[in-house]
């Protein structure tokens, strides 16, 4: 052994000190940003670039992307999404070598095209667990560019609301001699509070412009179909009702913002206030706001914040994780772990299933990632503690033989058919072809089938943890796919077979009347409605004012 | 637009005389039932005026539910589609024949 063991601790002294110099003192001139990069970001280092489908640090990439390619070169961009145009022109400048990532978005068919050019390498694609967690062990950041709300003259930082991955990054990244740059939209002499402190933080830079941050949980009750409400009214009734879920998750989209619409009418008819829907980890949805407002919830854990919700979560501190100084902070490091390991239920929609149940959203052209969805949609394996849910869902797992144990609920709920007639049920998923074209080592399945326990359509719910064969499975699946190719080749005798045994339920099954499945029942039925819910303290942005 | 035209037979009349009924709006993912008794008591005629073509062998499927499930005789539907999923159908089929029965739709 030579003895020595600090070689990374001086590279962090040596990139502090050149920073020093081109950017002139800690609190950096946005003019003298990308000298600064230049300066501080070696050839072939791992840097994240913050953002996540929510906030961005947008002017850190940009910047990034106007460095000069023969000085920032051969990059391995570690980081949760590549979402912005600025991380693809990076890319196509040729100053990145390799990236893993989480989720890319609207960048998606720029991205496929990339890698069928063989213009970038990807290392993964991972949830944003497993890429927070390699942050930890093999992809620790050499430079991070983050993002935050306000900065103070030390350089301490407040992220507010939107902390988002925040944590997760400067942790990694400052404590493995790492170097932390923010970007931030004002610097203030006192902070509301300190999110992340001056000791963690080497630059700081005022962006021209606030970070962007897309309100991608927002979605406008007027847009929810008839359709969606019954299958609303199937979810609270077949498997909220039923199985007492109290600690859940919901993905994003109409389906679930219907059934968080139907609680405080439909769920509050059937007396489930206070039995169901009390504890969540779930971004603060507006469509929500109802529910919060008719007593149904009792706690909120949020992954990120969402525009124009800030003031309403401020002023309900009982409910939300709200700090001294009145403004929400999340953490989608915890909220994560929360969805896998402390909620009984996830439910979401999805583009395509198959027979086994395995479904995606990867569709030809387009690499779009995994973001969250599969932590929150599968089993927590690793699970030991025991909720009536859980244990519920387990004695019910045709699986579960010899040694008793529970078992997750994870639910997706579909349409048969989406816009233009595309079917949501297919004997092969499009993420087979995806995975080959990516050279990627496995499909991109978002949900395994062996993850999956009930598929809700407008046709029934499929019970997948009571089918004891492959081809009860196949046939549970065929039974709820309406009239999909998939769905018209069912065994009707093997469908009514599963039926009588309550594995296939149909809405008069479950004494539910398909044509009281109207609009009616949601508890808001525009934007308006639900600022009107919010006492006036929702602000939804522009684009969702109609009036 | 394509038409199409679906005749049954063998079903149970009608309790005369009845009011027509229209369910659901012509509007995008949306469709227009008109649903009166009309025709010999145990036919069933069908007629669907639709935006998206191609999809005759879905239509079928959904009327033969329709049929089997209720068994309409002496009835004509005419309807008009604006690319409605038939899930969408199905329900205004459901709610169409509720109203027609006299009960609320």
């Amino acid at each position: 052994m030579n003895g020595d063991w600090s070689r990374a601790a001086r590279s962090r002294e040596g990139r502090v000190a050149r920073g020093m110099i081109a950017g002139g003192g800690r609190i950096v001139s946005r003019k003298k940003i990308i000298e600064l990069l230049e300066a501080v970001i070696e050839p072939g280092d791992r840097v994240c670039i913050e953002g996540n489908n929510q906030k961005q640090a947008d002017f850190l990439s940009k910047s990034l992307a106007a460095t000069d390619p023969a000085k920032v070169r051969e990059l391995h961009l570690v980081q949760s999404v590549l979402a912005l145009p600025s991380h693809v022109d990076l890319i196509e400048r040729g100053q990145v070598a390799r990236i893993d990532f989480s989720f890319s978005g609207p960048q998606a068919g720029r991205l496929a095209k990339l890698v069928e050019g063989g213009r970038i390498q990807i290392g993964a694609i991972h949830t944003y667990l497993e890429l927070f967690g390699r942050y930890f062990i093999d992809l620790t950041p050499q430079v991070a560019l983050i993002a935050a709300q306000m900065a103070d003259a030390e350089g301490n930082l407040y992220t507010g609301p939107n902390t988002e991955d925040t944590p997760a990054i400067v942790e990694a990244t400052a404590f493995k001699n790492g170097l932390v740059i923010a970007q931030v939209n004002q610097i203030v002499d006192k902070l509301p509070r300190v999110d992340i402190p001056a000791g963690w933080v080497n630059f700081v830079v005022q962006a021209p412009t606030p970070h962007y941050v897309e309100p991608l949980f927002t979605r406008d009750p007027a847009q929810i179909s008839e359709i969606q409400v019954l299958m609303a009214m199937m979810a609270i009734k077949g498997i909220y009702a039923e199985y007492g879920i109290t600690r859940l998750n919901h993905g994003i989209g109409f389906d679930t913002a219907a059934i968080e619409l139907l609680l405080p009418t439909y769920a509050a008819e059937l007396g489930l206030r206070g039995k169901i829907c009390t504890h969540w980890a779930l971004n603060p949805h507006p469509t929500l706001i109802p529910a919060i407002e008719a007593g149904f919830v009792k706690s909120v854990h949020c992954f990120g914040s969402e525009v124009g919700m800030e003031p309403y979560v401020a002023a309900r501190p009982d409910i939300f994780f709200v700090g001294a100084d009145g403004s929400m902070r999340s953490n989608r490091a915890f909220s994560q772990t929360a969805g896998h390991y402390a909620c009984d239920l996830f439910i979401g929609s999805t583009l395509q299933i198959d027979l086994a149940g395995n479904s995606s959203t990867a569709t030809k052209g387009r690499i779009a990632g995994f973001g969250g969805a599969p932590n929150m949609g599968a089993d927590a394996r690793g699970r030991r503690h025991a909720s009536p849910a859980w244990l519920k869902a387990g004695s019910e797992d045709a699986r579960n033989t010899g040694m008793p144990r529970g078992r997750k609920l994870v639910v997706q709920t579909v349409e048969t058919f989406r816009e233009h007639m595309e079917p949501a049920f297919v004997e092969r998923l499009d993420a087979w072809e995806v995975g080959e074209s990516a050279g990627m080592a496995l499909p991109p399945v978002m949900i395994y089938g062996d993850d999956v326990s009930h598929i809700i359509t407008e046709e029934g719910i499929a019970n997948l943890l009571l089918c004891r064969t492959a081809e009860e499975r196949e046939q549970a699946i065929r039974g709820v796919a309406g009239y999909t190719q998939v769905g018209l080749a069912r065994d009707r005798r093997a469908v009514e077979n599963l039926r009588d045994r309550g594995i296939v339920r149909r809405p008069e099954d479950l004494g539910i009347n398909p044509r009281l499945a109207t609009r009616d029942l949601l508890a808001a039925r525009s934007i308006k409605d639900l600022v009107r819910a919010s006492g006036g303290l929702y602000d939804p942005p522009k684009r969702f004012r109609n009036w | 637009m394509e038409s199409l035209t679906f005749e049954y037979r063998g079903g149970v009349p009608i309790e005369s005389p009845r009011i027509p009924v229209i369910a659901g709006v012509v509007g995008s993912g949306n469709l227009e039932i008109l649903l009166e008794a009309e025709g010999p008591a145990d036919h069933c005629t069908i007629v669907v005026v639709t935006a998206a073509a191609g999809f005759g062998a879905i239509w079928q499927a959904v009327m033969d539910d329709f049929v089997a499930r209720h068994k309409p005789g002496g009835v004509r539907l005419s309807i008009n589609d604006v690319g409605a999923t038939p899930a969408v159908v199905s329900l205004r089929l459901e709610q169409a024949w509720d109203a027609f029965q006299g009960g609320s739709a």
